[in-house]
């Protein structure tokens, strides 16, 4: 037990984690011969396996600290509930998708022309959906109790301190991101990108019904958004990040004094001092010149080369200024992942760094 | 002589001028009258009359956007309970919230409005899923989703500005987490790109003392200023807008052709 205990605290942390989640992402959706895990025996087979690590977990006393936790307990459950419905919409997607190939419509459309009184029908599964809610919070009330911890002081500050634990998915893009991108670029990007969805989505397709082969890069795009960049930011922020933000794996002990060496450097530091051995310029232009141009490159020439090639169809479908936009998102939306593996990869702390301006990426 | 058959009570009850003064309708057990109950009633009629049966099964809505509904209804009534007991000064707000637990009847309330915070905003989540995997925000429901995505956005900060109430280390110290990121706004916060440029000679124009975070926490950090601007804005302000984008959200739904079911 105690092996296997180090055998997962050794697999958590960041790079190694997350590279296992991003293949397991692709894998589970794009690989047509593991499509069994979209069925209900692997779903109560891979909720069984979840229920079974956190009841083994539990009997963990640094695990048992940190997922009882009162504020906790929700985002426990929010991973199951998250996990079922990413599943369940699989497999009814799946279900649909065979339904097409064998010339069938989907199973919605067999019910889709029968209309139904709302009265008793709709009222009816209103009426039970809200006597289970209130049962259950109120359950959920008597048995676990809010938190409340010392007053308010602001002479004290603890640590870790974390925001709430919806905006930690944010909080951990701090690790890679200035606050100006981490805070209010990205968050302000998530928003817009979601709104804009409806007018950048070229695909007709797929609407009203579960499907996944109609919609397989919208869902990949959105699922990679919000199960990974997402969800598992948050369980990260949340389980895995203690003291000074340091890393920590499921079992391990929230050690203040955990020492993790800071060898992180800019880009201009490793061009002009490493590759040149020279001084850093002066001029901050000059200092940050190659960060800049590989940033305007990212924007500017990603684009335009992904329009001749692998978007083609898109940008032929889009126009100009829709493709422009879903690809600036996109780009947006991948710069995280980039910036992860920089940082693990080079110690890469920024790319381009005007702390004159506070302007660092 | 035979008697009368004996009527039950509730028959009784609906043959009375007070039950019909209320429902204008005979009992709903034919098709006219289950469509008045509908129409007749300024709750219900938020629904059609009729439904798509494809719309109805739980399979396909997860009852999300309802559940979100009938949360945002339970912290309305819980938190109007609590604001009763609750008061937003850095004096009292902390011994108010202990003895919400301890003092006051049924003291589970703020239990119920804090799991019910955070139930609602895994619902709110899980709907967006929903609707996101029907493909229900296409044409001509773009709009709709436009307004969710609001909705949604105000839902975390209906729960980010009451994390702030119970004012103890919990609270000042998330929303001090939080709002720090204001400070980066660009341009408008003191320690964003671009604010550096924007001054007169010597004299910069956002500052500690005036930039975006400061305008949030009412004070340069999470004083009592900002526990009264986040609690105005928590009980107020947001849920407010809510309600007026919730009453278009719903509205949409019915105009835009109902629950969405394959074309």
């Amino acid at each position: 037990m105690q092996g296997f205990k180090a055998a997962v605290d050794g697999i958590c942390n960041p790079p190694i984690l997350f590279s296992l989640i991003f293949a397991l992402f692709f894998v589970a959706f794009l690989w047509k011969r593991v499509h069994w895990i979209w069925t209900p025996k692997a779903c109560i087979l891979l909720l069984t396996a979840g229920l079974a690590f956190v009841g083994f977990g539990l009997t963990d006393p640094n695990f048992h600290a940190i997922l009882t936790k009162p504020d906790n307990v929700p985002i426990v459950g929010m991973l199951f509930l998250v996990g079922f419905f990413s599943w369940l919409s699989m497999y009814l997607g799946l279900k649909n998708d065979r339904r097409t190939a064998a010339n069938l419509p989907p199973v919605e459309k067999l019910e889709s022309e029968i209309k139904i009184l709302v009265w008793p029908d709709l009222v009816y599964t209103e009426m039970l959906c809200m006597i289970l809610w209130s049962v259950l919070l109120i359950v959920w009330s008597i048995y676990l109790k809010a938190p409340i911890e010392e007053p308010a002081n602001p002479a004290k500050t603890p640590n870790p301190s974390k925001a709430p634990w919806y905006f930690l998915g944010l909080q951990e893009m701090l690790v890679y991101y200035d606050p100006w991108i981490a805070g209010v670029l990205l968050p302000g990007l998530i928003i817009v990108g979601l709104m804009a969805l409806p007018y950048i989505d070229p695909n007709k397709k797929g609407n009203g019904y579960f499907t996944f082969a109609e919609r397989k890069w919208e869902i990949l795009t959105f699922q990679f958004g919000f199960l990974v960049l997402w969800v598992m930011m948050i369980i990260t922020g949340t389980f895995f990040r203690g003291p000074n933000q340091n890393f920590f794996g499921p079992f391990e002990h929230w050690d203040v004094h955990k020492l993790v060496p800071l060898s992180n450097i800019n880009l201009s530091e490793v061009i002009w001092v490493r590759v040149f051995n020279v001084g850093l310029p002066q001029n901050w232009l000059v200092r940050e010149s190659f960060g800049i141009t590989l940033v305007l490159a990212y924007f500017l020439l990603v684009p335009m080369v992904l329009g001749r090639t692998l978007f083609k169809s898109f940008f032929e479908k889009m126009g100009m200024v829709r493709y422009q936009i879903l690809v600036f998102l996109l780009l947006c939306m991948v710069s995280l992942p980039i910036k992860m593996y920089l940082r693990w990869l080079f110690n890469m702390h920024y790319v381009v760094a005007i702390p004159e301006y506070f302007f660092n990426i | 002589m035979a008697e009368a058959p004996k009527k039950s009570l509730f028959a009784l009850l609906r043959e009375s001028q007070v039950w019909n003064s209320i429902f204008r309708h005979g009992p709903p057990d034919n098709t006219r009258n289950r469509s008045l109950a509908v129409l007749t009633n300024v709750f219900l009629h938020l629904h059609p009359v009729k439904v798509r049966k494809s719309g109805l099964r739980l399979k396909y809505t997860w009852c999300a956007g309802g559940t979100t509904f009938f949360l945002f209804l339970v912290e309305t009534v819980t938190g109007l309970l609590l604001m009763f007991y609750y008061r937003p000064t850095s004096e009292y707000a902390f011994s108010d919230i202990l003895d919400l637990r301890s003092q006051v009847p049924l003291g589970i309330m703020r239990e119920i409005h804090r799991w019910g915070a955070h139930a609602m905003v895994i619902a709110v989540w899980l709907h967006m899923l929903r609707v996101f995997m029907t493909g229900s925000y296409k044409p001509p429901r773009e709009f709709n989703w436009n307004i969710g995505v609001l909705l949604l956005v105000l839902t975390l900060l209906l729960s980010f500005t009451g994390y702030l109430l119970p004012w103890d280390q919990l609270a000042m110290w998330a929303v001090t987490v939080g709002s720090n990121m204001a400070r980066a706004t660009p341009f408008l916060g003191n320690e964003g790109p671009g604010a550096a440029l924007l001054k007169v000679g010597d004299i910069s124009l956002v500052h500690a003392g005036d930039d975006a975070r400061f305008a949030l926490l009412a004070g340069r950090f999470v004083g009592s200023g900002a526990l009264l601007r986040f609690y105005v804005l928590h009980c107020v302000g947001i849920p407010l807008v809510a309600a007026v984008l919730m009453a278009v959200h719903f509205w949409r739904v019915r105009k835009d052709g109902g629950i969405s079911g394959p074309l």
